[in-house]
C-alpha cells in the first residue's frame, strides 16, 4: 500500500475544559473514500476543521504525503491539497459557475483568465463525470447542482483530498446516486475523501473504511463498511445498543386537523395548489416529497405563518378565522419548525426565553404585561430535567447548545402544553441517532395519547417508521396517499417524481 | 501572527470591563491631540477631572449635562434592543423642546404646566420616531436613512419657526418667547442649576431596565431584535412591536428636550441641543444597550464636555476635544464589541 495522502497523529484540541478531540489518529491512502462517524458532539467536526486550518490543535500533527505541515488557514489546506465541501455553501449567487471557479485565483496581470478557466472546467467535468453549464448564475443552480460546483471547486483548486460534511442532507435520493456515482470516480482516479454523515446506509454503500469516534477520541475501525451492519456501527458511535422504537397497532380517533382546498400564493418557495388533507387523533400522516415541492408552505400555513389564498382549514371540529401562530396556538396546535436556529429559537437569548416564547402572554408566564421570572425559570428547569436537555442551565445562551437539545428544546416547549394536533417538519435533520431515537419516541407517546402529527420529511425511512399513511406531495399538490402498510420506498420515489397517481382507498 | 477565533462562551466581567476598556484606550489614542496642540497631557486630563467631578458644583453641573443624554441614550438604547435603528433621537428631542415650551409658554398652574409639557414633549417625540417605524413596517424603508434624515427636516423646521412666526418679539432675537416662570422646573439644590428634570431622568434608567427585563413588552422587544422571524413564529405581531418601541423611544427622546426647556434654557433656540441625540447613540453603546449602564455612560459623556470646556480656557486646547472623545469612545467601543464574539489566538508559533 502507498504512504497516505494525509495522516493525522494524536491530535488534541481543548475548549476551555472540554476536550473536542483527544489523541485522534486518522489517515487516508489515495483511491480511499474513508467514512467518518459519530454522534454530534463527537468531535467530527472539529476534527475538519483542524484538518482544514479553522483551528489550531493543541498538540499532534498533521502529515500529507509523508511529510508534515503546517495548516493555519484555508489557504494553507489548499496548497496542501485539501479540499472541503461544507454544509453551507460558499458561493456567489449572482456569479456564474464560472465565475465562481474563478474567485480568488490570480489572473495573468490582473486579468481574468477566463479561457484557461474553462478549459479546466471541461477537463474536470469530462474526468470524474461532473456537468455544469458554465454560464449559468449560482442562483439558477438546483442545491444538488450548487454541492457539485462546491465540489468542481475543491478540484479546480487542486485538491487531492476532498472532505464532505454531511452531503447528503440536502440532497433528494436521485440526487444521493449521482453523487456517489461521482465519489467513487474521483476516488477510482486516486483522490482521497472523507465521507462525514449520520445515515449510516450511505456510509455502508459508499465508504471503504470507517473512523467512529466518541467523546472526542476514537472508538473504533470499521474495516469493510459493506458488510458490517448498521447497528454495530450504531453501537460503536453511541457505546450501547440501539432498538428501534415500535408503532403499536392503534385505531385512529375523528379527525383533528382537516384542510380543505387550501392554495397559496406570494410564498418564496412552490405554492400550495388546492391541498386537501386530515390528520386523526393518534395518528402520523407523513408527508414525502422531495423538498422545494411545497412542504414549506405547507408547513407555513398549518402553523398559522402564511395565510391560505383559498380553502379552509379546521382543527379540531373548529374553523381557523384567522391565520396567526397565536390563533392556531390558542386552538391546541403544537408547533416544531423545519430550521430550529432562525425560526425556533433565539439563540442569542437565554434558552428559558426560548422555552416560552410562544405563550410568553399567557397566565402561566406573565401576569397584567409583567413577566413571572420564578415561573419562566420553573418551567425551563422542569423542561430541561424532563426531556434529559444537556445544558449548563436555562439561563444559558440557546445558541450554545447542540442541536439534538435544541431540538428537545423545542419539542419540550410544545408537548408541555398537550397539544391535539403536532406540525413538525425535518424533525431529525442533523441530529444523531441517539436525539433521533428520543424525538421519535416521544412523538409515538404523543401518538398513543390521542395527538394527531404531521411529519414533514424527506427520510423516507423514518417517515415509513413513525407514519400510519404517508402523503406525497408534488409540485404544490398532493400526489397520492398510502397507508404506511402498503408503501415502500420505490413505489414512494416513483410518487415524488409524479409518476403513477394513487388514491387514498380508505 | 495573529488571527481571530470565535468564541463559544464570553465571560461575565467583559460586560463590565468593556466599556471601561474602550475608554481607557479613547482617552490614550487622544492625549495625542492634546500634546499636538501643546499642552500637557495629564495637566489637560487633570483639568478635565477637575472641572466636571472636583467639587460639589461642578458634580451637579455634569448631571445637568448628563440629564438630556440619559434620556437619549435611554431612547437609543431600547430601540437598538428591537433593532429598531432610531438615528433620529435629536430630531425627537427638538420636538420634544418645541412642543413643551409651546405649552409652558400658556398661563396656567406650575405643577400642571410640567405635567402637560411632559406628556405633550414626549407624545412630540413619538410622533417623531412614528414616521420611520411606519415607513419601514408598511413600506420596508431603511429607518437608519429616514430617521437620520428626518432630523434636518425637524431642525430646520425649527429653525424657519424661531426665524419667522414664533420670533420672540421682546428680544427680536431668533429665539422663542421664555416658558412661563411658574413653569419652570424647581431647582433640586439652591445655587446651583440641578433641576427636577435630571432626577426624573435618573429615575427613567431603572423603569426602563424594568420594562425590558420584567414585562412582556419588554420580552416581546428582546426577541424580536435578535430574532424576527422565530418572534413571529412564536406568535408576537413584530409589527406592532416595532411601532411600540419607536413611540417609547421618541418619547424618551422627546423627554430629553422637555428637560433642557424646563430645567436650563426656559425657551427654544437653535442650539438647544450640543447634539445630544446623537451622543444619545454613544451612550448606548457605551451602556451595551443596558438601561442602568446608560447613566455612567452619559455622565461621562457629561463630564468630557464639561471638563472640556473648562481644559480650554485653561490649556488652549480647543473644546472641540470633546467631540473628538465621543466620537473615539463610540469607535473604541464598537472594536472592544468585537472582542466578545471573538479573541485573538497567536498562531504559527508552534510547529
Amino acid at each position: 500500500m502507498s504512504a497516505p495522502l494525509i495522516e493525522m497523529r494524536g491530535i488534541t484540541k481543548s475548549f476551555g475544559a472540554v476536550k473536542a478531540n483527544e489523541a485522534v489518529d486518522l489517515s487516508v491512502a489515495p483511491g480511499e473514500i474513508l467514512g467518518l462517524l459519530g454522534e454530534n458532539g463527537a468531535g467530527k467536526t472539529t476534527l475538519m476543521n483542524v484538518l482544514f486550518g479553522a483551528y489550531a490543535p493543541d498538540a499532534g500533527e498533521i502529515m500529507v504525503e509523508g511529510k508534515p505541515v503546517s495548516i493555519h488557514n484555508s489557504a494553507d489546506a489548499l496548497a496542501a491539497g485539501i479540499g472541503m465541501v461544507h454544509q453551507h455553501f460558499h458561493l456567489a449567487p449572482r456569479l456564474t459557475v464560472l465565475e465562481n471557479l474563478l474567485i480568488g485565483i490570480p489572473g495573468r496581470s490582473g486579468r481574468i483568465d477566463r479561457a484557461g478557466g474553462l478549459a479546466r472546467l471541461t477537463e474536470i467535468s469530462r474526468q470524474y463525470g461532473l456537468s455544469l453549464d458554465p454560464n449559468l448564475p449560482v442562483s439558477a443552480l438546483s442545491v444538488g447542482e450548487q454541492q457539485r460546483l462546491e465540489i468542481i471547486k475543491a478540484l479546480f483548486r487542486g485538491a487531492k483530498l476532498l472532505i464532505l460534511d454531511e452531503p447528503t442532507a440536502v440532497l433528494a435520493p436521485s440526487e444521493v446516486d449521482g453523487l456517489f456515482a461521482a465519489l467513487r470516480s474521483m476516488a477510482a482516479q486516486g483522490l482521497g475523501i472523507i465521507f462525514i454523515s449520520h445515515k449510516l446506509n450511505e456510509v455502508r454503500a459508499l465508504t471503504h473504511r470507517c473512523v467512529v469516534l466518541r467523546h472526542g477520541k476514537v472508538a473504533g475501525l470499521v474495516d469493510h463498511p459493506a458488510q458490517t451492519t448498521s447497528a454495530e456501527m450504531a453501537k460503536l458511535m453511541c457505546g450501547h445498543e440501539i432498538v428501534p422504537p415500535v408503532r403499536e397497532a392503534s385505531t385512529p380517533g375523528a379527525s383533528v386537523l382537516t384542510l380543505d382546498g387550501i392554495s397559496t400564493s406570494g410564498h418564496a418557495g412552490t405554492p400550495l395548489r388546492d391541498v386537501s388533507l386530515f390528520v386523526r387523533a393518534g395518528e402520523i400522516l407523513g408527508i414525502a416529497g422531495v423538498s422545494g415541492n411545497g412542504q414549506r408552505a405547507l408547513a407555513d400555513v398549518i402553523s398559522g405563518m402564511l395565510p391560505p389564498k383559498t380553502g379552509a382549514m379546521t382543527i379540531a371540529g373548529k374553523i381557523v378565522a384567522q391565520f396567526s401562530p397565536r390563533e392556531l396556538q390558542a386552538l391546541g396546535l403544537g408547533r416544531i419548525p423545519e430550521d430550529r436556529m432562525t425560526t425556533g429559537l433565539v439563540t442569542n437569548l437565554p434558552l428559558a426565553d426560548s422555552m416560552v416564547l410562544p405563550r410568553i402572554g399567557t397566565e402561566a408566564f406573565s401576569r397584567k404585561g409583567l413577566l413571572n421570572p420564578t415561573a419562566i425559570r420553573a418551567f425551563a428547569e422542569e423542561q430541561i430535567k424532563a426531556y434529559d436537555i444537556r445544558c449548563p442551565g436555562p439561563m444559558v445562551r440557546a445558541g450554545a447548545l447542540s442541536g439534538g437539545n435544541l431540538q428537545k428544546a423545542l419539542l419540550a416547549r410544545e408537548l408541555a402544553f398537550d397539544p391535539k394536533v403536532l406540525i413538525v417538519s425535518q424533525p431529525t435533520r442533523g441530529l444523531d441517532i441517539g436525539a433521533a431515537r428520543f424525538i421519535h419516541e416521544k412523538f409515538l407517546a404523543m401518538r398513543a395519547r390521542g395527538c394527531g402529527i404531521i411529519v414533514i420529511g424527506e427520510d423516507l425511512e423514518e417517515l415509513l417508521m413513525l407514519s400510519d399513511r404517508i402523503a406525497v406531495m408534488y409540485e404544490g399538490r398532493i400526489a397520492g396517499t398510502l397507508p404506511s402498510a402498503d408503501a415502500t420506498i420505490a413505489r414512494l420515489g416513483l410518487m415524488m417524481t409524479g409518476a403513477g397517481h394513487t388514491e387514498e382507498a380508505a | 501572527m495573529f488571527r481571530l477565533e470565535a468564541r463559544t462562551s464570553t465571560p461575565a466581567w467583559f460586560n463590565l470591563a468593556l466599556p471601561l476598556i474602550a475608554i481607557a484606550v479613547t482617552l490614550v489614542l487622544c492625549s495625542g491631540l492634546i500634546a499636538v496642540a501643546g499642552a500637557g497631557v495629564i495637566e489637560a486630563y487633570g483639568v478635565m477631572l477637575s472641572a466636571s467631578l472636583g467639587d460639589s458644583y461642578a458634580i451637579t453641573e455634569t448631571l445637568v449635562r448628563a440629564a438630556p443624554m440619559i434620556f437619549t441614550g435611554l431612547a437609543v438604547a431600547i430601540a437598538f434592543r428591537a433593532k429598531f435603528w432610531n438615528i433620529g433621537a435629536e430630531g425627537q428631542l427638538l420636538a420634544g423642546a418645541v412642543a413643551s415650551c409651546f405649552v409652558g409658554a400658556i398661563p396656567m398652574p406650575g405643577y400642571l404646566a410640567m405635567l402637560l409639557m411632559a406628556l405633550v414633549g414626549a407624545a412630540a417625540g413619538a410622533l417623531v420616531a412614528l414616521v420611520p417605524a411606519t415607513l419601514r413596517v408598511k413600506f420596508k424603508v431603511d429607518d437608519v436613512v429616514s430617521s437620520l434624515l428626518l432630523n434636518s427636516v425637524i431642525y430646520y423646521a425649527l429653525m424657519a419657526l424661531i426665524e419667522g412666526p414664533w420670533k420672540d418679539t421682546f428680544s427680536g432675537y431668533p429665539i422663542s418667547p421664555p416658558i412661563e416662570d411658574s413653569a419652570n422646573f424647581p431647582v433640586l439644590i439652591e445655587g446651583t442649576r440641578l433641576h427636577l428634570g435630571v432626577f426624573v431622568a435618573l429615575i427613567a434608567a431603572p423603569l426602563c431596565w424594568f420594562l425590558i427585563a420584567r414585562t412582556t413588552l419588554g420580552f416581546r422587544i428582546r426577541v424580536t431584535g435578535e430574532n424576527p422571524e422565530a418572534a413571529r413564529y412564536g406568535g408576537i405581531n413584530v409589527q406592532r412591536v416595532l411601532i411600540s418601541t419607536a413611540l417609547l423611544s421618541g418619547a424618551l427622546a422627546g423627554l430629553a428636550g422637555v428637560g433642557e426647556v424646563g430645567g436650563v434654557h426656559f425657551q427654544v433656540m437653535s442650539d438647544i441641543s450640543p447634539g445630544y441625540g446623537y451622543s444619545g447613540i454613544v451612550v448606548a453603546m457605551l451602556a451595551r444597550l443596558n438601561p442602568l449602564g446608560v447613566v455612567p455612560a452619559a455622565l461621562f459623556l457629561a463630564a468630557v464636555m464639561t471638563g472640556a470646556e473648562a481644559m480650554s480656557r485653561a490649556t488652549g486646547v480647543p473644546a472641540f476635544l470633546s467631540d473628538v472623545i465621543q466620537g473615539t469612545a463610540l469607535l473604541s467601543m464598537l472594536v472592544a464589541l468585537l472582542f466578545t464574539a471573538y479573541r485573538i489566538r497567536r498562531v504559527g508559533a508552534q510547529t
